[in-house]
C-alpha cells in the first residue's frame, strides 16, 4: 500500500483556500436582494396607502353603514357612505363580462390546443393575444361610441348612453386573452399519455377534449376563470368611460352605474383635499377593492400550483 | 479503511495470466492496448493527485455513490468505466465541487487533493476549479468569439499574461491553431463538434490547471473526431493528470494508464448505488480481471 | 386487421360483417369543432371591427396636426395632441429607468442565485405573481399616496415614472427570468468550471447570452405602461395640459389620458380627435411590438 497522504496533510497553506477575499460578490449579492425585495416593499406600501386613510375614514364611517347600506353619495351636503351601489355595479358589470369571456376564451383554448394545426396556431394564438395589449382606453372609447350606438341601441331602444351592458360586453372580450391562454398552459400540460388512452378506447377528438383533457386541467382552467373574474373587477378605464358615474343600486344593465374602481378614478382624479372624508373615502373603497383581487389572485396561484404539481 | 475490492486489486497473488482469454470469449483487446499509451504502470500509484477515502455522494436522501477508496495518480491518465446509472460522472463532478451547484448535493468520506480535503469548510470552490478543470459531454462553447472563448478563463481569473501569445498557445496544446489562426474573431458556434471540443480543451488548460476532468468527451463526436481528441489527451497526459468517464470500453482501453469499473447495486427498495469495483493497471482490468462482474461487463454481457 | 387487407383475396373465413371503413364525422362532433372556431373567430372579429372603426372615424384627423398642435377643449379643430406625446416620453423614459435594472436585478436574484428551497425566494415569488394581477388603479392609489403625497413629489413626471415603474415590475422580472431560463445550463457549468465566480458567471455569460429575451419582454412590458391610464387619472395626468414637459418635475399629460380627456367631451369634433389620437397610440404599441418580434425572430435557436 502506498503512503498515506489523506488526513495527514503537509503543514503548508492550504492552496485551496480562498487567496483574496471577494468582497465584490458578498456585496453584489446584497444588491440583488435588495433589488428583489422591491417588490415586497410595493406590496408592503400598497397596504399601508390603503390601510393608513382607511382606519381614519371607518374612525368616521361605521363599517355597517359602509358595508351595509345603500346608497353612496359621498358629495352630497349630507354624504352617505353605503359601498353597496359601487358593489353592486361592479357585480353586474363582472358578471356580462364573464358570461361573454368564460365560454369564449374556454372555446378558444380547446380550438388551440386540440384542434388548431401548428401552422394556424402559430398566427391565431398571437393575434388573440394583440387583444391582451389594446389599451383598456381604447376598448372604453369603443364601448361608449361603437358597441352602444350602433350594437346595443338598435336592439335596447331605451338604453342609456351610459350602460353596464356595453362596458361588460367589451370587458368580457378583453378578457378572453388572459382567459384562454391559461387554460390552453393548463390542456398543454396535460400528459399527452392521457389522451392516447382516450384514442385507444376509441374516443373522438370531441370526447377526448371535454371529458379527458378538460378535466384534466380542470384547476389550471379555474385558475384562469378566477385570475379572468379578478381582473374584471379590477378594471377601471372602461367601466370609467363607458359605464357612467352614477351610482345605482340595480341590477338592470341597461341603466349605467358606478364600480369600486370607476369611483376611485372620479374621486381621485378630482380635487380632492388631503385629509377629507371624501379623500379617505377613495381609499376605504380601494382597500375593499385590494383585498378582494388579493383573495381571487391568491385562489388562482395556489390552483396553478396544484396543476402544475400534478404534472411535473 | 480498505474496501474488499481494493485489497484484491493490490493482492500480489491475483492472477496476472492471460493465457486464458481466448476460452472466455472476452473482446479482444490486446491490439487496443497495444497501440495506447504504452506506458506499463506499476501496481499501485506513485505520485497521488487525488485521495479517495470511504466516500460517498449523496442527492438529498439518495446516496446515488457508495464506499468509493481509490488513488488518482500525477500525469496518468485514469478512465472511469460502466454502465449507465453506476455514479461514474457523478463521482468525477466531485472532484471539482461541480455537485455543489446540484441542490441537495453533498460529499461524506475523504476526498483530498494532494492531502487537502476539497470539503473542508475553508475550501473555496472557485480555488478548486481553477487548478482543476472539466471538459464536459457536449461542447460547451461560450457563444463567442474563439479568441474570447480562450481568453475568457485567464480573464476572469486576473491572470496577467500576454493574452495573444496565452491564445496560441493553448490552440496550439489543443491541436486545433492550425485550424482556427485566421478565424479568432469568428463564432465559435462556426466550428465543427469536434472542433469546439478541442476548444473546450484549450479553453479549460487556459487557466494552467494540473488536473482536467473529461466527463464522456467524445460521446456526441464522430470516430475521427473523437481519434483526434484520443491522441490529444495522450499528449496531454505528459503535462496534466487526466481523468476520463467514458462508456467505450475501446476507448478506455486505448488512452489510459488505469482503469477504474463501477457498477450500480440495486438495494431492497430498488434503489440503485453507484460502487467501485475494480481499480488497477489498464492492461490487467481489461486482461485479467478480478471480480466477475468486471469480466461480465468487458466481454459485452452486459451493461 | 388483416382481414381487410385480405379481403380482395376473398378470403372465406374472414367476418362478414367486418368493416373498418370511417363513417364520416358525426354532426354533433363537426358542430362542435364549429362552434369552438366560432368562439376564436369572435375574439379576433371583434379585434378587426375596433381597428377598422377607429382608423374611419379618426381618419380626417389623421394629419400632422396631431404632433404639432396643442390640446385645446375649445376649438377642436387646432387641437392636436403634442403635450401629451411628449409627456408619454417624458414619463416611459423613467418608467424604464426605475423598472429595468430593478426588474433586471431580481430577476437574476431568483433565477441564479436565490436556492429553491429558499423561503425568501418563494415569498418573493409568490409575491410577484400576485402584484401581477393587482388592479391598476390601486397602483394609482399607491403613488398618490406615498410619491405624490407622503414625499411630496407632487402630481409630476417622476411620481407617474415611479408608478409605472411599480406596476410593469412584475412583467419585467417575468420576462428576464425565463430569457436567463433560455440559456443553457451548460454555458454556466462551463464558466464556474473554469473558475469563476458566480457573478462573473452572470455578467459575463448568462446575461449576454440572455439578452435577445430580455429585450423582447422588456418592450412589451413598457408597451403595457405607455398603454395605461387608471393609474394616472390619480396621478394629476387630467388637469389640462398645454405645454411639452420640462424635466421630472413638470406637470404632464400622456397619450392614454388625452384620449380618456377628449372622450368625455360631448362634441363630436372631440371624438373623432379621440380616434385619431388612439390610432397614433396604437400604431406606436405596433412599432413596439414588431421590434420585440424582429428581436426575437432574429436570434432564436442559437443553441
Amino acid at each position: 500500500m502506498t503512503t498515506a497522504t489523506a488526513s495527514s496533510a503537509p503543514g503548508g497553506l492550504n492552496p485551496l483556500r480562498q487567496t483574496k477575499p471577494r468582497y465584490g460578490e458578498a456585496v453584489i449579492r446584497g444588491i440583488l436582494v435588495l433589488a428583489a425585495a422591491v417588490s415586497l416593499f410595493t406590496t408592503f406600501g400598497i397596504v399601508i396607502s390603503v390601510l393608513i386613510p382607511s382606519l381614519e375614514f371607518f374612525a368616521e364611517i361605521s363599517f355597517t353603514e359602509f358595508l351595509f347600506t345603500t346608497t353612496w353619495t359621498p358629495l352630497f351636503a349630507n354624504p352617505q357612505y353605503g359601498v353597496l351601489p359601487l358593489l353592486m355595479g361592479t357585480f353586474v358589470i363582472t358578471v356580462i363580462a364573464v358570461l361573454v369571456a368564460i365560454p369564449l376564451g374556454l372555446g378558444s383554448a380547446i380550438y388551440l390546443s386540440e384542434y388548431a394545426s401548428p401552422k394556424a396556431r402559430k398566427v391565431l394564438k398571437p393575434t388573440l393575444e394583440v387583444l391582451a395589449g389594446i389599451p383598456t382606453v381604447v376598448f372604453g372609447f369603443f364601448a361608449l361610441e361603437f358597441i352602444t350606438v350602433y350594437v346595443l341601441k338598435p336592439i335596447f331602444p331605451d338604453i342609456q348612453v351610459f350602460n353596464a351592458l356595453s362596458a361588460g360586453l367589451v370587458m368580457g372580450i378583453m378578457i378572453i386573452p388572459t382567459i384562454a391562454s391559461l387554460s390552453e398552459d393548463a390542456m398543454a400540460a396535460v400528459p399527452s399519455g392521457l389522451r392516447d388512452g382516450a384514442y385507444a378506447l376509441g374516443a373522438t377528438k370531441r370526447q377526448t377534449a371535454l371529458r379527458v383533457v378538460v378535466p384534466a386541467a380542470l384547476s389550471g382552467i379555474v385558475a384562469a376563470f378566477v385570475l379572468g373574474v379578478s381582473r374584471a373587477i379590477g378594471e377601471t378605464m372602461i367601466v370609467t368611460i363607458a359605464a357612467g358615474l352614477q351610482p345605482n343600486m340595480t341590477l338592470n344593465p341597461l341603466q349605467g352605474m358606478q364600480t369600486m374602481t370607476s369611483y376611485i378614478a372620479a374621486a381621485g382624479s378630482g380635487d380632492v383635499p388631503t385629509g377629507s372624508i371624501e379623500y379617505k373615502s377613495i381609499f376605504a373603497v380601494g382597500l375593499l377593492l385590494f383585498i378582494i383581487t388579493f383573495v381571487m389572485n391568491m385562489i388562482s396561484i395556489r390552483l396553478v400550483r396544484k396543476y402544475r404539481q400534478a404534472y411535473q | 479503511m480498505m474496501s474488499g475490492t481494493m485489497s484484491e486489486i493490490h493482492d500480489p497473488n491475483a492472477p496476472q495470466s492471460t493465457s486464458d482469454l481466448a476460452n472466455t470469449g472476452r473482446m479482444d483487446v490486446s491490439a487496443v492496448l497495444d497501440e495506447g499509451r504504452g506506458v506499463v504502470v506499476p501496481e499501485s500509484v506513485g505520485e497521488v493527485v487525488f485521495n479517495l477515502d470511504d466516500v460517498h455522494v449523496f442527492y438529498g436522501d439518495f446516496e446515488a455513490v457508495r464506499d468509493v477508496t481509490m488513488q488518482i495518480g500525477r500525469n496518468e491518465i485514469t478512465a472511469f468505466i460502466g454502465p449507465s446509472g453506476c455514479g461514474k460522472s457523478t463521482l468525477l463532478r466531485s472532484f471539482n465541487r461541480m455537485n455543489d451547484l446540484i441542490p441537495g448535493a453533498r460529499v461524506e468520506g475523504l476526498l483530498a487533493y494532494h492531502g487537502f480535503d476539497i470539503y473542508a469548510p475553508d475550501v473555496d470552490p472557485i480555488e478548486v476549479r481553477r487548478r482543476i478543470g472539466m471538459v464536459f459531454q457536449k461542447p460547451n462553447v461560450f457563444p463567442k468569439s474563439i479568441y474570447e472563448n480562450v481568453a475568457y478563463g485567464p480573464k476572469v481569473n486576473g491572470m496577467k499574461v500576454n493574452m495573444d501569445d496565452l491564445v496560441e498557445e493553448c490552440l496550439t496544446r489543443a491541436a486545433l491553431w492550425d485550424e482556427v489562426k485566421d478565424d479568432l474573431k469568428k463564432s465559435a458556434y462556426a466550428l465543427s463538434g469536434g472542433q469546439q471540443q478541442r476548444l473546450v480543451i484549450a479553453r479549460c488548460i487556459a487557466v494552467k490547471p494540473e488536473v482536467i476532468l473529461m466527463d464522456e468527451p467524445c460521446a456526441s463526436l464522430d470516430p475521427i473526431a473523437t481519434a483526434k481528441i484520443e491522441d490529444l489527451m495522450k499528449e496531454l497526459a505528459a503535462d496534466y493528470t487526466i481523468v476520463i468517464v467514458t462508456h467505450n470500453m475501446q476507448q478506455a482501453a486505448r488512452v489510459s494508464d488505469r482503469t477504474a469499473f463501477f457498477t450500480a447495486d440495486v438495494d431492497a427498495q430498488g434503489v440503485r448505488h453507484g460502487r467501485l469495483v475494480e481499480y488497477g493497471p489498464t492492461r490487467s482490468i481489461f486482461t485479467a480481471p478480478n471480480d466477475p462482474r468486471t469480466e461480465d461487463y468487458i466481454s459485452g454481457r452486459f451493461g | 386487421m388483416s382481414a381487410t387487407l385480405t379481403r380482395p383475396f376473398d378470403q372465406p373465413d374472414a367476418p362478414a360483417d367486418l368493416d373498418l371503413r370511417g363513417h364520416g364525422q358525426p354532426l354533433v362532433d363537426k358542430t362542435f369543432r364549429w362552434i369552438l372556431f366560432l368562439c376564436l373567430f369572435v375574439g379576433i372579429a371583434f379585434l378587426a371591427v375596433l381597428l377598422a372603426y377607429v382608423v374611419i372615424k379618426g381618419w380626417p384627423r389623421l394629419d400632422s396636426r396631431l404632433w404639432t398642435n396643442m390640446p385645446s377643449i375649445r376649438r377642436p379643430e387646432q387641437a392636436g395632441a403634442e403635450s401629451a406625446i411628449t409627456g408619454t416620453l417624458w414619463v416611459i423614459a423613467f418608467t424604464a429607468l426605475f423598472s429595468l435594472p430593478i426588474g433586471f436585478l431580481s430577476a437574476v436574484y431568483l433565477e441564479e442565485y436565490a436556492k429553491p428551497t429558499s423561503r425568501f425566494a418563494r415569498f418573493v415569488e409568490i409575491n410577484i405573481q400576485n402584484l401581477a394581477a393587482v388592479p391598476s388603479i390601486v397602483y394609482g392609489i399607491l403613488g398618490l399616496a406615498i410619491f405624490a403625497r407622503a414625499l411630496a413629489l407632487g402630481q409630476t413626471v417622476i411620481t407617474a415614472g415611479l408608478t409605472l415603474a411599480l406596476l410593469v415590475l412584475p412583467v419585467v422580472i417575468v420576462a428576464t427570468r425565463e430569457a436567463l431560463r433560455a440559456v443553457p445550463q451548460n454555458i454556466r457549468h462551463g464558466s464556474l468550471a473554469l473558475g469563476a465566480t458566480l457573478w462573473q458567471t452572470t455578467w459575463r455569460q448568462t446575461m449576454p447570452a440572455a439578452i435577445p429575451g430580455m429585450a423582447t419582454g422588456t418592450i412589451l412590458a413598457l408597451s403595457r405602461a405607455i398603454g395605461e391610464a387608471a393609474p394616472l387619472l390619480l396621478l394629476g395626468a387630467v388637469t389640462f395640459i398645454s405645454f411639452n414637459p420640462t424635466g421630472p418635475f413638470s406637470a404632464y399629460t400622456t397619450l392614454p389620458i388625452q384620449i380618456y380627456n377628449w372622450t368625455k367631451e360631448s362634441r363630436e369634433e372631440f371624438q373623432v380627435l379621440a380616434a385619431a389620437t388612439i390610432v397614433l397610440l396604437l400604431v406606436i404599441l405596433l412599432a413596439m411590438n414588431a421590434v420585440a418580434i424582429l428581436i426575437r425572430n432574429r436570434t432564436q435557436k442559437r443553441w
